[in-house]
């Protein structure tokens, strides 16, 4: 205590840097535009259907690559905590390396693949199979969640499951528990946290995204992320496209409320929380 | 059930890395189209040797990187030094959780909101800005690896420093800074990878002219789909794989 010269100059870096950008955010968002007259027109206008509907098609896309994230990555994360000690970290620098690809490449990589006269449409045809069309649609959209999010979703739950104590599992088989209800009865429940953390690193980028929609969703294809760039960036209006990050932000803290009670409940030691 | 789970690990690997060996592979393809195979090429690597767009985005990225990463790693060590010995425990609440806070926030909004700031305070979007919101964005990551350090450090030798008459600075310069760098190293690399590898970011501070590789790729990738990208990524996916082993050593010698 007692040398606070070295406190006041990140205080203050804090203040400029993460207070004041984000306090302009709402600011503009419950201004008028041009003027520093208090409103709620550009919620309300944000409010509208058309937004809404976007939004809740952003959210929708995200939630579900999330749900698949899940259903790929648990198996995954269960895999590698259960492989040989001798293969775990090189597996886990496997799953790792990837991410370590600019993301932009990596989703361009799919622009690549899905194309129509690109190498996987090739090799469908190379056996006779009918060619899937798949770029700029939906399908293409949560392709590029799932894949890039992925690791996100394995890694956590992995780094939980190997901080397990295997000797509960050793007990649950001598009191006569198959391997489907140890299965379901401890490791699941035991894992959750790293479930919830995992979610929550696939869900954020996912339902924020303008990148992946814009490159494999295609030129038209609107996710609540592209609607807020093109507000800012093509149209101007920082007052509505702040609007609608305050709504974005207000349904992203819920889903983290959400998720963050549930991880209470199960061990409370989730990764944010 | 040991098959099984191969196949599975197998599938899914193989889901990962597909694309990125898809990129490679074209690279060194002869003709402009995915759809067939040409014959090798190194083409597509001596264009983007031509490309001065290119080559211009790469010199920002990287002095953008280098200048960031170690602004931040000053500020933040510097930071994380003061959390750790000058700040009362409700004061060290508050700050950690604003510092957490640009780390939990979507990139698009910390984006906007720098691009709003930037703005506001008349600085010219350009290199300048982007610059500061690259040093902006990765410092809490410094200081979020440099306090588990700090943590670690035995506070007694710090004391001792100051009752034999060292000043603060001079104890820190020689006890504490010594104790920690291997922390304060792989922040730094932490923030510079973070950096070369931003693009939300720097898509709303940057301003004309000043595009870095991701911007550039963004841009490319929109218009239409050159092989001279496959080569780019290529050359990139293997810098960045050498850099990060050279991390990962690292921090496998510092557990040691």
């Amino acid at each position: 205590m007692g040398r606070r010269w070295l406190v006041y100059p990140y205080h203050t870096w804090m203040l400029l840097f993460t207070v004041i950008p984000l306090g302009l955010i709402f600011f503009y968002a419950f201004t008028e535009p041009n003027s520093t007259q208090f409103t709620l027109e550009n919620i309300r206008h944000a409010a509208e259907p058309v937004y809404l509907g976007v939004l809740w098609h952003s959210v929708w896309l995200a939630g579900l690559s999330t749900l698949l994230c899940f259903l790929i990555g648990y198996p995954m994360a269960m895999i590698l905590a259960k492989s040989s000690v001798k293969y775990r970290n090189m597996l886990v620098v496997l799953i790792v390396i990837p991410m370590w690809m600019n993301f932009l490449l990596r989703t361009y990589a799919w622009m690549t693949l899905l194309e129509k006269n690109g190498p996987l449409n090739a090799i469908l045809l190379h056996f006779g199979l009918p060619a899937i069309q798949i770029l700029y649609t939906d399908y293409a959209v949560m392709l590029g969640m799932v894949y890039n999010f992925l690791p996100f979703m394995i890694l956590p739950i992995y780094s939980v499951l190997m901080k397990m104590d295997q000797s509960l599992l050793e007990a649950a088989e001598d009191l006569g528990a198959g391997t489907w209800t140890s299965f379901r009865r401890i490791t699941f429940p035991l894992s959750l946290p790293g479930v919830y953390a995992g979610m929550i690193m696939v869900f954020m980028p996912a339902v924020t995204t303008f990148v992946i929609s814009r490159l494999l969703g295609g030129g038209q294809y609107m996710l609540i992320g592209n609607v807020i760039e093109e507000q800012f960036l093509a149209i101007g209006n920082w007052s509505f496209g702040s609007a609608l990050s305050v709504l974005m932000m207000a349904i992203i803290l819920v889903s983290m409320l959400f998720l963050s009670r549930y991880s209470k409940e199960g061990n409370g030691g989730g990764m944010f929380f | 059930m040991e098959f099984l789970k191969r196949s599975y690990a197998a599938v899914i690997f193989a889901f990962l890395y597909i694309p990125i060996f898809v990129l490679i592979v074209f690279s060194f393809n002869a003709s402009k189209s995915r759809a067939s195979w040409d014959g090798f090429t190194l083409r597509w690597y001596a264009d983007l040797f031509d490309n001065s767009a290119i080559l211009n985005a790469l010199y920002y990225t990287l002095s953008i990187a280098v200048l960031a990463a170690l602004l931040a790693t000053i500020i933040g060590t510097l930071a994380a030094f003061a959390m750790y010995k000058d700040m009362r425990p409700w004061e060290k609440k508050i700050v950690m959780n604003l510092t957490y806070l640009p780390v939990l926030n979507p990139d698009i909004v910390t984006g906007i909101s720098l691009m709003l700031l930037f703005i506001f305070m008349k600085i010219n979007l350009g290199f300048l800005s982007l610059l500061l919101a690259h040093i902006i964005f990765n410092v809490p990551y410094v200081i979020l690896t440099v306090l588990p350090k700090l943590r670690q450090f035995d506070n007694n030798l710090y004391e001792a420093a100051l009752d034999l008459g060292a000043s603060p600075a001079y104890a820190f310069r020689r006890i504490v800074f010594p104790e920690i760098l291997p922390g304060i190293v792989t922040g730094a690399l932490f923030a510079f990878t973070l950096s070369i590898d931003d693009f939300v970011i720097s898509f709303f501070t940057t301003g004309s002219g000043i595009n870095n590789l991701s911007i550039l790729i963004y841009s490319m990738a929109r218009r239409g789909i050159h092989p001279t990208i496959n080569a780019l990524s290529t050359l990139l996916f293997l810098a960045v794989l050498i850099l990060l082993l050279a991390v990962n050593r690292r921090v496998v010698r510092d557990k040691k």
